[in-house]
C-alpha cells in the first residue's frame, strides 16, 4: 500500500488509471452486451438496410453524420421514419445542393429501389413513420369535401385555398401541391418536413389525410376541371389585377388607339 | 287626325316612317331643338380622349350584368349545406349567399359568364378610371374650368373602389370574408369611435348575421346610384365645358376642332361600346376570376395564404402590409398604430391628388380658362409631381402582393417588405427627380429642334472640305406645336414697403408661395421655349451654323 502511494503522485499515475478504467469498461461491455446483435443477420431486410447504408455514406454522411446523429450541416435522422427519407429523397429535395432557407424539390437522382433501401438503413437508426402503403393514401372513396373543409382549417394558410403555394418568412416557401404525388403529400402530412409541422395520425387520422388528398386531387391535380376557363395560376386578385390592367386595359387602349387613327378626314384632293 | 287631312298626306304621299316617329316625338318633347343644339357638338379626336368612353361603358356593363345577377343572388347569411352540382363542396356548412353564388356559377344558363364579365368589367372600370385620371391629370385638363369635374371623376374612382369591395365581399367566401374581416380591423384601430363604427355596421360582433344584407343594398343601390349621378354630372359638364384638345395648328383657347357629335362621333362611340364589351366578354369567356367555389365557405376560425383585395384596394393592403406593428397601450386602452396610421395614409395620398389642381392654381395664381392641353414635358413639376404619385401608388401595389412577388422571383419576404418601406419614402423622390430632368431634357430637345430643325442623318461635305450634317427646318405647323404652350415666370413676393416707405407685413403664405412658384418656374424648372427674334436670328444665316 506503501508503495502505491508513493507512487501516486508519478507523471505516468493519470496515464494508468485512465488505462486501467478503459480496460474495465470495455471488459464489461463486452461481458454484458446482448449477444443477439453481434449475430450475423443475412436475411434481406439486413441487406437492404446494408445496401442504404452504402448509399447514404456516399449521399448523406457528410451533413448528417456517418451514423445519421446529425452536425452542424443536417439534423439527426434517427427515428425520422423511413416515409421521412421516402419524401425528401422521393421528391429530389434530398440530397441538398446547397444550405438556405429551404430546401427545394429538384430532379430525382435516386431510382425507386435505392430509395428504399436508404429508408430501409434510417428506418433501422430508430422507430418512426413507415412509408405508406397505396391503400393509405389512395384517394378513392374519400369525402372530397369533408377534405376541403380539413384544407382550408390546417393548410391553407401557407399553401393557398387550392395548394397554389405562397410565401413564408425569410426566403421560405410552402410548395404549390399541383404535381406532387398522393404518396408524397401522405408523408409530408406524417413527418412534417423542413418548415411544415407534422401531422401524425393521434392529430390527423389516416381517413383524415385520405380526404385531404382527394381535395388536392379534385381541385388542384392533373384532371381538375376549371369551370371559369383559364386560371392564371389560382393565385387570386394579384394575378387576375394584373392580367385584367396587361391585358383587358391593354387591349382596349389598343382598340381605342385603334378607332381613333381610323377618323372620317377631310377629304384630300 | 281628320279625314280630311289624312286623306291630304295620302295624296302628297306618305311621309317616311322614321320622319313621322321623329315628328310625334318632337311634337311631345322638343327633340328638335335639342338635337339643333347638340347634334353639331364638336369633339376632338384622340385615343386618349376614349379611356373615359372605356370607363363608362364598363360600368355600363357592369350594370347590366349586375342587374341579371341580382335576380339570383340571395342576399342572406342564413346557414343552408351545399347540395348543388360542385362536388367539393357538397354537404357543406355555408351562408345562403355563398350558396346562391354557386347557384349562379354552377346552375343558372349563363350564370358564371355574366359573373364573370361582371367581375372583369369592374377590374376593368377601376383601371380605365385610374388611366384616364392620369391622363387629365398629365395634360393639364383638370384647371379652371374643370376643376369640379376632376372631383366629381376623384369621387367616382373611390365610390368605385368602395363598390368594388363590397361587391367582392358578397359571395361570403373565405377570400372576401377575410377582406371583410381586414377592413373590420381598419375601423376597429380608429381611436374613440373604431368599436362603436364596427358594432354599427356589422350589427354586433363580427361577422354578425347582418353585413352581407346591409353590402348589398350599399353595393347594388346606394353607391352605384350616386356613381350613376356623378357620371351623368360628369358628362354633362364635359358638353358644357366643351372637350379640350392638344395645342396644334388651328385650335386655339377659343374654339374646337374635331368631329360633329352626329353623325360620326356618335358611331365611333356606339362601335366602341361593342368593341369595349366584346374585349371584356371574351376575357370573362376564356378567363377564371374570382373562383369562389375554389375558395370555399367562409368561417371566421379559417384563412388562406394569397388573401389579397381585387387591384384597386391593393394599395391600401400594402399600406399595412409593409407597417410595423407598433401600438401604443395606456390607461388600458389600445392604439394600433400599425393598422391606424396606414388606414390615415390611404386617405391622404389619395387626398394628395385629388387636391392638387387646387395646390397648382394657387401656385400660378392663374385665374383663366384653359382648354389647350399641356404637353407633359412642358409641366415639368407637375408631371415629376404625377410620376411621384403613381410610384407610391405602385409601391402600395407591390407590398400588397408581397408573398407573391417573394415566391415568384425566389426573394425573402422579409426583404420585399422592407423594400416597400423604404421605397415608400425614396421612390417618390428618387422618380421626382428623375422626371423632371427627363422633362427638362425633352424640353431642351424642343428648342433644339426649333431653333435648329431637324437633324436628318445626311453629311453633307462643302467645296472647302468640311463636313455637316444637312438640318431640315421644321414645317410651319410643326413650329407652331411645339411653340405654343404658355410658360410662367415665378412669381414675386412684390414690394415690401409701401408708397410712403412704410414696411408691410409679408404674410407666411406668400413667402411659400414665392417659394413653390420658383420650384415650378424657376431657371431650373423649365427651359425658355426659342423666341421669335431668336429664330429669326439664327434662321437668317447661311442655313448651318
Amino acid at each position: 500500500m506503501k508503495k502505491l502511494s508513493a507512487r501516486r503522485r508519478h507523471p505516468l499515475a493519470a496515464v494508468v488509471v485512465l488505462l486501467l478504467a478503459l480496460a474495465a469498461t470495455g471488459g464489461l461491455y463486452t461481458a454484458f452486451a446482448p449477444a443477439s446483435k453481434a449475430k450475423a443477420d443475412d436475411t434481406a431486410q439486413s441487406l437492404t438496410i446494408e445496401q442504404g447504408k452504402k448509399l447514404y455514406e456516399v449521399g448523406c454522411a457528410s451533413c448528417h453524420g456517418t451514423g445519421g446523429q446529425g452536425s452542424s450541416d443536417g439534423p439527426s435522422l434517427v427515428g425520422v421514419g423511413a416515409a421521412a427519407v421516402d419524401f425528401q429523397v422521393g421528391t429530389g429535395r434530398m440530397p441538398a445542393q446547397q444550405p438556405g432557407a429551404q430546401v427545394p424539390a429538384k430532379k430525382v437522382i435516386y431510382s425507386q429501389a435505392e430509395i428504399d433501401q436508404l429508408a430501409a438503413y434510417i428506418a433501422s437508426l430508430g422507430a418512426g413513420p413507415a412509408v405508406p402503403t397505396k391503400n393509405d393514401y389512395s384517394p378513392e372513396g374519400a369525402d372530397i369535401a369533408k377534405g376541403g373543409e380539413l384544407f382550408r382549417t390546417n393548410c391553407a394558410q401557407c399553401h393557398n385555398f387550392t395548394g397554389h403555394g405562397g410565401a413564408l418568412t425569410h426566403g421560405k416557401f410552402a410548395p404549390d401541391l399541383g404535381d406532387v404525388s398522393p404518396k408524397h403529400i401522405f408523408e409530408a402530412m406524417q413527418t412534417g418536413p423542413q418548415n411544415m409541422p407534422s401531422f401524425p395520425d393521434t392529430t390527423m387520422t389516416a381517413k383524415n389525410k385520405k380526404d385531404i388528398i382527394a381535395y388536392l386531387n379534385a381541385v388542384n391535380g392533373n384532371e381538375t376541371v376549371t369551370p371559369g376557363g383559364f386560371e392564371l395560376g389560382g393565385l387570386g386578385p394579384v394575378s387576375e389585377g394584373l392580367f385584367a390592367w396587361v391585358f383587358g386595359l391593354g387591349a382596349l387602349i389598343a382598340v381605342a388607339v385603334w378607332v381613333a387613327a381610323r377618323t372620317a378626314k377631310a377629304k384630300k384632293s | 287626325m281628320s279625314t280630311t287631312s289624312s286623306n291630304e298626306s295620302r295624296s302628297r304621299g306618305k311621309a317616311p316612317a322614321g320622319e313621322r316617329v321623329a315628328d310625334w316625338a318632337d311634337g311631345r318633347l322638343g327633340i328638335y331643338s335639342l338635337a339643333k343644339a347638340n347634334m353639331r357638338k364638336i369633339f376632338p379626336d384622340h385615343w386618349s380622349f376614349m379611356l373615359g368612353e372605356v370607363c363608362m361603358y364598363s360600368f355600363l356593363i357592369i350594370i347590366l350584368t349586375g342587374v341579371y345577377l341580382t335576380l339570383f343572388f340571395h342576399p342572406s347569411m342564413n346557414e343552408v349545406v351545399y347540395h348543388g352540382s360542385y362536388v367539393p363542396l357538397q354537404g357543406q356548412l355555408m351562408s345562403e349567399a355563398f350558396n346562391s353564388t354557386l347557384h349562379i356559377s354552377f346552375d343558372v344558363r349563363g350564370g358564371l359568364l355574366i359573373r364573370q364579365i361582371h367581375h372583369w368589367a369592374a377590374l376593368i372600370f377601376l383601371g380605365g378610371m385610374f388611366v384616364h385620371m392620369m391622363r387629365v391629370f398629365f395634360t393639364g385638363a383638370f384647371r379652371k374650368p374643370r376643376e369640379v369635374n376632376w372631383l366629381f371623376g376623384f369621387l367616382l374612382f373611390v365610390l368605385g373602389m368602395f363598390t368594388g369591395f363590397t361587391g367582392y365581399s358578397l359571395p361570403d367566401d373565405l377570400l372576401s370574408g377575410t377582406g371583410v374581416r381586414f377592413m373590420e380591423g381598419a375601423i376597429l384601430s380608429v381611436p374613440v369611435v373604431g368599436t362603436y363604427l364596427s358594432f354599427f355596421l356589422f350589427g354586433g360582433q363580427f361577422p354578425g348575421g347582418d353585413f352581407v344584407a346591409r353590402f348589398y343594398s350599399i353595393h347594388i343601390l346606394l353607391l352605384p346610384g350616386i356613381m350613376l349621378g356623378l357620371m351623368v354630372g360628369h358628362l354633362i359638364l364635359v358638353f358644357y365645358h366643351k372637350h379640350t384638345q392638344f395645342a396644334g395648328p388651328g385650335k386655339t383657347n377659343n374654339n374646337v376642332v374635331g368631329m360633329p357629335l352626329l353623325p360620326v362621333y356618335m358611331a365611333k362611340a356606339g362601335g366602341f361600346f361593342f368593341l369595349v364589351f366584346g374585349v371584356i366578354a371574351a376575357i370573362a369567356a376564356l378567363f377564371s376570376v374570382n373562383p369562389i367555389w375554389a375558395m370555399g365557405p367562409y368561417r371566421p376560425d379559417q384563412v388562406s395564404t394569397g388573401a389579397q383585395p381585387d387591384w384597386y384596394m391593393g394599395f391600401a393592403e400594402g399600406l399595412i402590409r409593409a407597417m410595423p406593428g407598433w401600438e401604443i397601450n395606456f390607461w388600458g386602452h389600445t392604439l394600433i398604430l400599425g393598422v391606424f396610421i396606414p388606414l390615415v395614409m390611404f386617405g391622404v395620398v389619395l387626398m394628395m391628388i385629388a387636391l392638387y389642381p387646387f395646390v397648382e392654381s394657387w401656385v400660378t395664381g392663374d385665374k383663366s380658362e384653359h382648354h389647350i392641353l399641356d404637353r407633359p414635358r412642358n409641366a415639368p413639376t407637375r408631371t415629376a409631381f404625377g410620376v411621384a404619385w403613381i410610384t407610391i401608388y405602385m409601391v402600395g401595389l407591390i407590398g400588397g402582393g408581397n408573398d407573391l412577388f417573394a415566391t415568384h422571383f425566389h426573394l425573402s419576404l422579409n426583404a420585399v417588405t422592407w423594400f416597400v418601406r423604404i421605397a415608400f419614402f425614396a421612390g417618390p423622390v428618387l422618380a421626382f427627380v428623375i422626371t423632371k430632368r427627363i422633362c427638362l431634357g425633352l424640353q431642351r430637345r424642343d428648342r433644339d429642334k426649333v431653333l435648329h430643325g431637324r437633324e436628318t442623318g445626311i453629311i453633307k461635305r462643302l467645296p472647302h472640305g468640311e463636313f455637316i450634317e444637312v438640318h431640315e427646318p421644321l414645317s410651319q405647323e410643326q413650329l407652331h406645336t411645339l411653340t405654343a404652350h404658355e410658360q410662367y415666370q415665378p412669381a414675386e413676393i412684390g414690394p415690401t414697403v409701401d408708397e410712403n416707405g412704410v414696411e408691410r407685413k409679408v404674410k407666411g403664405s406668400e413667402k411659400l408661395r414665392a417659394k413653390l412658384s420658383n420650384a415650378y418656374y424657376g431657371e431650373d424648372s423649365q427651359i425658355p421655349k426659342p423666341s421669335v427674334e431668336e429664330y429669326k436670328e439664327i434662321t437668317s444665316g447661311h442655313g448651318h451654323h
